[in-house]
């Protein structure tokens, strides 16, 4: 066995690389990712195994159950790679030994994953291509699909190539501090994050009126006088224009009728912009711990967002 | 609509679909599906919009574990699609957006029920697998993983493909049986409905120690200069100054001293 020893070619690890995006294809309520994964490994287990009955071994023990997150899959795709390598040489790699890695892994990975692609990455980079795109901008789109599958793509290639080269020491790894860092500083980004966009993107203005105030002269622009201005035709409605501008650049919005109308969102606004936005958000994150379902509370606040604006509140 | 550009959008739809699980490439998010289907038909701009709105309320849907989010696929490819409709009828381009955003939300939990299906009807199929591995069969386990990729595929194409073919003088006229207190309220819901994926990470992601870092981000977030990309970087310098100090801290506590230079010439002077 020694002097003709199989191993793993670039071209097989492209080959498990490539179909392992395919991971979630037969995602099932019973064993999960377990399909994909299978589908995933067959190039490597053609390679490795010659003969009929390894084969079917190996296939079957790669349709165990299995479910982590489909990009942090790919370090344990290539440690187990790494092990059935070993195995194909001669080694005594136990069925439970490989089982053993796949479920080691894929619970503390799926903990990294999800807060560092679909709580921190996505949100980030979706946020950055819709406030383009809202504008009409076509850059928004590109920048979103080209910069996700370029980090994606990058990302699933260069942690299969890690797990195959450490092999098991990787699975040490996992319980070090490394993994545990990661989370942490994905955590703190993703909430920064999030906090930033609750402000910018919840909106909810109350539209009840606090206060009317007619306004001293001189606060406001006088209409009448550049009417008048404006009579004069040809340069008259040219220097209408700019009195009226000019005004408007020094009194602000509040100059442009006599009356100085404050709605609550502006009393609201001047304590801290979003407030209401902030808390509409930790009353959802209130209800979603209750185990009131996503689609009930969305479903809520276009019954909320109605019911509000019939009452002249929204 | 002819008929190519009907096959088009199913191909767009199918594309959709199989991402809707695989959450690879992303086509099923509305920011590129949107787009897709408003360049495939002609309104480009319209799409894109679209797109950039509904991203914005489904940027924390996810699917966790084997918890299924709001299905984001359906939502995007047939709200862009009756908006396509509308807009090809004569609506103007901001009603036919706003009503495709009122639509997407029950069209996302449309979808769900949809995928849900689709992942039971997996079981089967594996088993099949199963069968083919212990004969030693590659090729039908390849066939019944590319099967079950396309049967998500097809969970997006079959709607798509049939609201295609509704006239579009159906859509303007519901469109203008909709009164104004409905699509207006519909639209204040919708600037909220944001909070609801907000709401599913921060949970995900909350513990005591990471709460102030919210708090940060939303009064930062005030200042308008401030772009995403800017706030972006200051939400990574914080995240790795803290690290950093959270390190020096647990080596400090070991090793007296340590970790505060200054501390230690000022009790020198002592």
């Amino acid at each position: 066995m020694a002097d003709k020893k199989i191993t793993l070619s670039k071209n097989d690890r492209l080959a498990v690389w490539f179909r392992h995006q395919y991971l979630q294809g037969s995602w099932n309520y019973e064993r999960m990712q377990n399909g994909g994964w299978c589908f995933s490994m067959i190039p490597a287990i053609k390679k490795l195994y010659p003969n009929k009955e390894d084969q079917i071994a190996a296939l079957k023990r790669h349709m165990e159950f299995y479910n982590t997150h489909p990009y942090v899959s790919s370090p344990v795709i290539g440690v187990t790679l790494a092990l059935e390598e070993d195995r194909a040489n001669g080694a005594p790699v136990e069925d439970a030994a490989i089982q053993g890695v796949k479920v080691g892994m894929m619970g503390p990975l799926a903990g990294v994953g999800d807060p560092v692609f679909w709580f921190t990455l996505r949100p980030l980079l979706g946020a950055l291509g819709a406030s383009l795109a809202m504008g009409g901008s076509i850059m928004g789109p590109i920048l979103f699909f080209v910069a996700w599958n370029v980090i994606r793509l990058a990302f699933e290639w260069y942690t299969q190539e890690f797990g195959y080269k450490l092999g098991t020491s990787i699975t040490k790894d996992l319980s070090g501090g490394l993994m545990g860092k990661i989370t942490e500083g994905a955590s703190i980004l993703g909430m920064f994050v999030i906090g930033g966009l609750v402000e910018r993107w919840v909106s909810i203005k109350f539209t009840p009126i606090v206060s009317t105030v007619t306004q001293s002269e001189g606060a406001y622009i006088d209409w009448n006088a550049i009417a008048e201005t404006a009579n004069g035709g040809g340069q008259g409605v040219a220097d209408a224009i700019q009195s009226a501008l000019s005004q408007y650049s020094s009194l602000g919005a509040t100059g442009l009728s006599i009356d100085k109308v404050t709605t609550l969102q502006a009393n609201l606004d001047q304590l801290i912009p979003g407030l209401a936005a902030v808390g509409v958000t930790l009353l959802c994150c209130w209800l979603l711990k209750k185990k009131v379902s996503p689609i009930v509370i969305i479903i809520g606040m276009f019954a909320v967002g109605i019911l509000g604006h019939l009452a002249r509140l929204l | 609509m002819s008929v190519f550009t009907i096959i088009l959008i199913v191909i767009v739809a199918f594309l959709a679909g199989m991402e809707g699980v695989l959450d690879q490439w992303q086509f099923h998010q509305p920011l590129v599906a949107c787009t897709l289907i408003g360049l495939v038909s002609g309104h480009l701009d319209a799409g894109i919009i679209l797109g950039g709105t509904l991203q914005m309320m489904a940027l924390g849907w996810a699917n966790v574990g084997a918890a299924v989010a709001p299905d984001a696929a359906l939502a995007s490819v047939a709200s862009a699609i009756l908006m396509v409709l509308a807009l090809n009828s004569g609506a103007d381009q901001s009603q036919a957006i706003t009503t495709a955003i009122a639509v997407a939300v029950p069209l996302s939990v449309a979808g769900l029920f949809l995928t849900m299906i689709v992942r039971t009807i997996a079981i089967p199929i594996v088993h099949i697998m199963d069968g083919a591995a212990a004969r030693g069969d590659f090729f039908a386990i390849d066939l019944w993983s590319i099967i079950a990729i396309c049967l998500q595929g097809i969970r997006i194409a079959i709607p798509a493909a049939a609201l295609c073919f509704i006239p579009s003088e159906a859509v303007m006229g519901a469109l203008q049986m909709m009164p104004a207190w409905l699509s207006d309220g519909m639209t204040i819901g919708g600037g909220m409905v944001a909070a609801v994926g907000y709401a599913m990470v921060i949970n995900m992601m909350a513990t005591k120690e990471v709460w102030p870092f919210f708090a940060l981000g939303f009064c930062l977030a005030a200042i308008s200069q401030l772009t995403l990309i800017a706030l972006g970087v200051i939400g990574i310098s914080l995240a790795l100054i803290y690290l950093g100090l959270k390190e020096v801290a647990k080596s400090g506590a070991g090793a007296a001293g340590s970790g505060d230079p200054l501390g230690d010439i000022l009790d020198d002077y002592e």
